[in-house]
């Protein structure tokens, strides 16, 4: 079980590690972003836990959501650049999968508006290049170390970061002149 | 004396060049004076059967440089199931991978179900039905993969074979929901109504005959001259390489990685089900074509056994929590026109928390991962669409081919518009 590749991840890194879960079965563990290279290099590379595929990459904004309800963010309170205790405002989410083992692992780290960087796992995972260019094109996230890191589902022209919570559900920004812009 | 430019480049022979010129006679290409050249295909291009852009640098007829324009057809799924209930975001699931509609049904109702607590204890029926539905869409889906795959090499005749026996599968799924391509079928907690009466028999009918068209298919490309040498060792990807590079589905197993989903963690009873898993050894176009053509056969196979075992019984859990109530109960009880009403208005409450569910569809891993809030719409629904992740790495595939056969490459991946841009 998966389980076992939790236990062993926050023996081998107490510090990085800010706190886990196992919601609904999915192993989850919340890491520092300063630690996140190191451990992800140490969970693909590691023999034991062979991590060899990145399966998803994404961030989730959770602007306006009350903490009692965030139920699956135990510990991001402690980031390193959370203000005042209060877990920052997203997470950017990686779901690892270990094919030898047969172990699937969720990571996830704290982020906030201030400085939304997280270093780049590219490097690591091809798979995660346009994952990250989507993580920027849609939040805003800068993925520090990323070689080319545009916009991938929209255009470059366009303004904002559509899938934050406070980009306006209602708003165009059309690339041609909209012949009725109030229909 | 012509001018040089910087960006002029002479012709040299690569490492490798298998190509001897003849010693007694002049280099003749020595003295041409070459540029790459700049070339966009796309984004309307009738080779490509999504819309997607791709600008080549060529050198020759040799590709140098490419990149890979996507995102003609975002409409913003996520952003759109934000504001819906949890329900609601099925009729926008049907459109994601547009050609097998079904499965993302079944890939988000069992996410759903997943945060509910409640995806291992569905009724039988609803998940034999699944299971049916999943397998007739990966058919339909694989056959419109392979036809258009042998049309864009010239094989039209094959193309008409394998859609007239898609259109007769999707015939089969009208009866099911009432719509080829746009099923919304699923409900959180199973489906929207039981199958009509005779229509597992008329299925396998269907099956048999569709089966004779596939092999009609392989009749005419399998060992096809022109075919086999625009598809065999082109596109190669190595198994380390496609596990790196976050592939699944048939793709992956093309490079001889036996994973899929239904084997390693089976979900909806496919551990009940004898298949086996093709898998190709080279990694090239022609093995990804080959995989997903014996797919097909052991899709028939689970479909046949999901047949001969299928229960009778109810196709939604009995939940007033979940599951709408009957028309019955609506129009004649207060109790029933109560729950139909919270359940339409405020949406399923789904307990607060997070969760990644996977299933195995026609591309490869779909997976969605759900973030609740403990309401009724969905704070998060992400969907991990297959084909955006394999065409990421379509640049690197076509590095060092030639122009032409960007067609076959471009084609093995099966990229989807609907589900690769969301």
């Amino acid at each position: 079980m998966s389980k076992d590749a939790l236990e062993r991840l926050q023996k081998k890194f107490p510090q990085e590690v800010l706190g886990t879960h196992a919601q609904h079965g999915d192993e989850t563990a919340l890491v520092d972003r300063k630690g996140l290279l190191a451990v992800c290099t140490w969970l693909k590379e590691s023999p034991d836990m062979d991590f060899r595929m990145l399966t998803d990459l994404t961030v989730v904004d959770y602007l306006g959501m009350p903490p009692a309800q965030r139920v699956c963010s135990p510990g991001a309170g402690k980031a390193s650049n959370a203000t005042g205790g209060q877990a920052p405002r997203f997470e950017v989410v990686y779901h690892l999968l270990s094919l030898s083992r047969g172990w699937r692992l969720r990571l996830k780290v704290p982020v906030d508006l201030e400085d939304p960087v997280v270093p780049t796992v590219s490097t690591l995972w091809k798979s995660a290049d346009w994952m990250e260019r989507e993580g920027w094109d849609l939040y805003g996230i800068r993925f520090e170390g990323h070689p080319d890191l545009r916009r991938v589902l929209l255009y470059e022209e366009f303004v904002g970061h559509p899938l934050r919570k406070d980009y306006p559900v209602r708003q165009r920004q059309p690339l041609i002149p909209m012949k009725n812009p109030n229909a | 004396m012509p001018q040089h430019h910087e960006e002029e480049k002479h012709w040299e022979k690569d490492e490798g060049d298998d190509f001897i010129a003849p010693q007694h006679e002049p280099d003749l290409a020595g003295d041409l004076h070459t540029k790459h050249m700049h070339i966009s295909l796309g984004p309307s291009h009738p080779a490509t059967h999504g819309t997607v852009q791709i600008k080549v640098e060529l050198d020759g007829e040799t590709i140098v440089k490419s990149d890979t324009t996507v995102g003609y057809l975002h409409r913003g799924f996520e952003k759109s199931c934000e504001q819906v209930t949890w329900t609601q975001c099925f009729p926008y699931t049907d459109r994601l991978n547009y050609v097998s509609p079904l499965m993302n049904n079944v890939g988000y109702a069992l996410a759903v179900e997943k945060l509910l607590g409640i995806h291992t204890k569905l009724p039988e029926r609803a998940q034999y039905l699944r299971v049916i539905a999943s397998e007739v869409s990966r058919i339909t889906d694989h056959l419109t993969s392979s036809a258009a795959q042998a049309m864009e090499l010239g094989g039209l005749t094959a193309f008409f074979y394998c859609v007239e026996a898609r259109e007769r599968l999707w015939d089969r799924i009208e009866e099911l929901c009432g719509a080829r391509m746009t099923t919304s079928w699923c409900r959180v907690g199973g489906a929207a109504q039981d199958a009509p009466e005779g229509w597992t028999e008329r299925v396998l009918e269907t099956l048999d005959w569709g089966m004779a068209k596939v092999d009609d298919l392989e009749k005419l490309v399998r060992r096809n001259r022109i075919f086999v040498d625009r598809m065999v060792g082109v596109g190669v990807m190595s198994a380390e390489d496609a596990v790196n590079c976050g592939w699944t589905g048939p793709s992956l197993r093309g490079s001889g990685v036996p994973y899929d989903v239904r084997k390693a963690m089976p979900y909806l009873g496919y551990d009940r089900f004898k298949f086996d898993i093709p898998v190709g050894v080279k990694g090239d176009c022609y093995d990804r074509f080959i995989c997903r053509l014996e797919e097909m056969r052991e899709s028939r196979k689970i479909v046949q056994q999901a047949v001969a075992q299928l229960p009778k019984g109810p196709v939604l859990v009995d939940d007033p929590n979940i599951a709408l109530p009957g028309k019955n109960n609506v129009y004649y009880s207060i109790e029933g026109l109560i729950s139909h009403f919270k359940i339409i208005m405020e949406g399923i409450h789904v307990p607060a928390g997070e969760g990644y569910s996977y299933t195995e569809a026609a591309n490869g891993e779909l997976g969605f991962y759900l973030v609740s809030d403990g309401g009724g719409r969905g704070w998060k629904v992400r969907c991990r669409p297959p084909c955006f992740i394999l065409t990421s790495t379509l640049d690197q595939l076509i590095k060092g081919q030639m122009l032409p056969d960007i067609v076959p490459i471009f084609d093995s991946i099966n990229m989807i518009g609907g589900e690769c841009d969301r």
